[in-house]
């Protein structure tokens, strides 16, 4: 298990760039679930069949063809997805701004899957409000957008928050996959280049991966259940 | 109190849910400060005709003209409608994550732009009226459901409303509880608020009532001020009906 210790800077910074493309891609693919969600629960046709669109296309392929999709249809389309380099963001995750675009293609190919199921989760959080309470509001002269604002978000968030971080944490072990798409030095590449490359066994490493992972996982989940129980709202 | 101006006004209203005609032709005038009190077996359709004013339930065929204007679509011009048509739930779906005072102030903050600081004012005097002041901090779940439901009423007002609708709002309640809302309804009735209220209540048709409306079957039968319905009901279904409310 010397390894563990010999080589801890390199788990170190597998654990680190993993951190780094799973906090991104959380806060984009709650961004984008939050506004896919609204199209879905929204009063105009149209914008709901945009998000459900959206939804059957994301949650249905499997992640991997959306990297392979991210990683070679969009510099097959001139694309390096320089639009992620944003300003600010890019100083604090350096992956982001760097010329080689991986870590920018599956930032996006793990935001947009992502996305789809977040939205789900916020959407049964807001299935989850009685349908009186909307009532209400609407019959008060709110408009749709302050009946979500005032009324329905604040109450589906207890609701939300479970499948939510289910979804939060499966994005992070999906994070496993950006290796196979060009990324180097995230913990699971990190698996690889350890045991194939500098011949160490390969118990150990996997050993000291899982534990990088449960890292994240584990607190999120203790964080989650105490929110929960904080949003209670009493009926 | 009615004044002869007619402020909500139903032509030939339909609707219906799939298959089921639940309302059939519905046509109805209420006048300003007019009290009116629908009653019917269940499923006669008197609550979708209440939420129909609102445009809670959409119609599929008539019109509804509250004050002059026809209801709008869905959208800005709906909502302002709304505003000025309080509404009272059975089960008075109180903002639960708000507090009593919160409940009342949240439409004249939003909608109405008031300053929250005179909101809440306002909505204190509003829930003193009702009785329930002391109760202003706490959240709906810690209410008896008489208070709710006369916080539901404050909440209503609060927007300062042309009329109010009342969609059973005693039939959730314990027995003991049903007075203090009827009681709050009473005193609204009696200062000229134009009122729709479907209920089982009849003694509140009985004496707060202007003019009673028995439906059945989606259909309007019976349109007569309370003392002439409740002695003689022209129709055999009124008569059926209340031969079998007022026996127990």
């Amino acid at each position: 298990m010397s390894v563990l210790i010999d080589k801890f800077d390199v788990f170190a910074g597998g654990f680190w760039l993993t951190l780094q493309i799973c906090v991104l891609a959380a806060i984009g693919a709650l961004i984008l679930g939050a506004v896919m969600a609204v199209l879905r629960i929204s009063p105009v046709p149209p914008l709901r069949a945009v998000g459900t669109a959206y939804v059957t296309v994301f949650r249905n392929m499997p992640l991997t063809v959306v990297m392979f999709f991210a990683a070679f249809g969009l510099p097959a389309l001139g694309s390096n997805a320089d639009f992620l380099r944003i300003p600010v963001l890019d100083s604090l995750f350096t992956r982001l701004g760097t010329d080689l675009p991986y870590f920018r293609f599956a930032l996006l190919a793990l935001v947009l899957y992502t996305a789809a199921f977040v939205c789900e989760a916020l959407r049964s959080g807001v299935n989850a409000v009685p349908p009186g309470q909307a009532e209400a509001a609407r019959s008060l002269g709110l408009t749709f957008g302050q009946n979500l604002r005032h009324v329905v978000l604040p109450q589906s968030w207890k609701a939300s928050v479970v499948p939510l971080g289910s979804v939060i944490i499966a994005m992070i072990k999906n994070s496993a996959l950006i290796g196979f798409f060009g990324v180097v030095g995230d913990l699971s590449q990190t698996a690889d280049q350890l045991t194939s490359a500098e011949g160490y066994a390969f118990i150990p490493v996997a050993v000291g991966i899982s534990i990088g992972y449960l890292i994240m996982t584990v607190p999120l989940g203790a964080l989650l259940d105490r929110l929960e129980k904080r949003q209670a709202v009493a009926r | 109190m009615a004044t002869g101006e007619p402020l909500i006004v139903l032509d030939r209203v339909n609707k219906w849910f799939g298959p089921l005609h639940v309302l059939h032709d519905v046509s109805l005038s209420v006048d300003k400060g007019e009290v009116v009190v629908v009653i019917g077996p269940s499923g006669s359709g008197k609550s979708t005709l209440c939420r129909a004013i609102n445009r809670l339930e959409p119609i599929n065929d008539g019109t509804i003209v509250f004050d002059g204007q026809p209801l709008p679509a869905e959208g800005k011009a709906l909502a302002k409608l709304r505003s000025e048509v309080g509404m009272v739930f059975q089960s008075f779906n109180l903002f639960a994550h708000k507090t009593i005072l919160e409940n009342v102030a949240l439409g004249p903050i939003k909608v109405r732009k008031e300053k929250p600081a005179a909101a809440r004012e306002r909505g204190l005097a509003l829930l003193d009226r009702v009785g329930i002041a002391n109760q202003a901090d706490k959240y709906p779940a810690q209410l008896s459901g008489g208070q709710q439901q006369r916080a539901a009423i404050a909440r209503a007002l609060a927007m300062q409303p042309k009329a109010m609708l009342f969609d059973e709002p005693t039939s959730a309640l314990d027995p003991e509880m049903v007075g203090e809302v009827l009681d709050v309804m009473t005193s609204l009735a009696s200062e000229g608020m134009t009122m729709v209220v479907v209920t089982h209540e009849m003694g509140f048709a009985r004496h707060a009532a202007n003019r009673v409306i028995f439906m059945a079957d989606g259909q309007l039968v019976e349109d007569a001020p309370p003392t002439e319905f409740f002695a003689n009901p022209r129709s055999e279904r009124a008569r059926d009906f209340l031969s079998k409310i007022l026996t127990h």
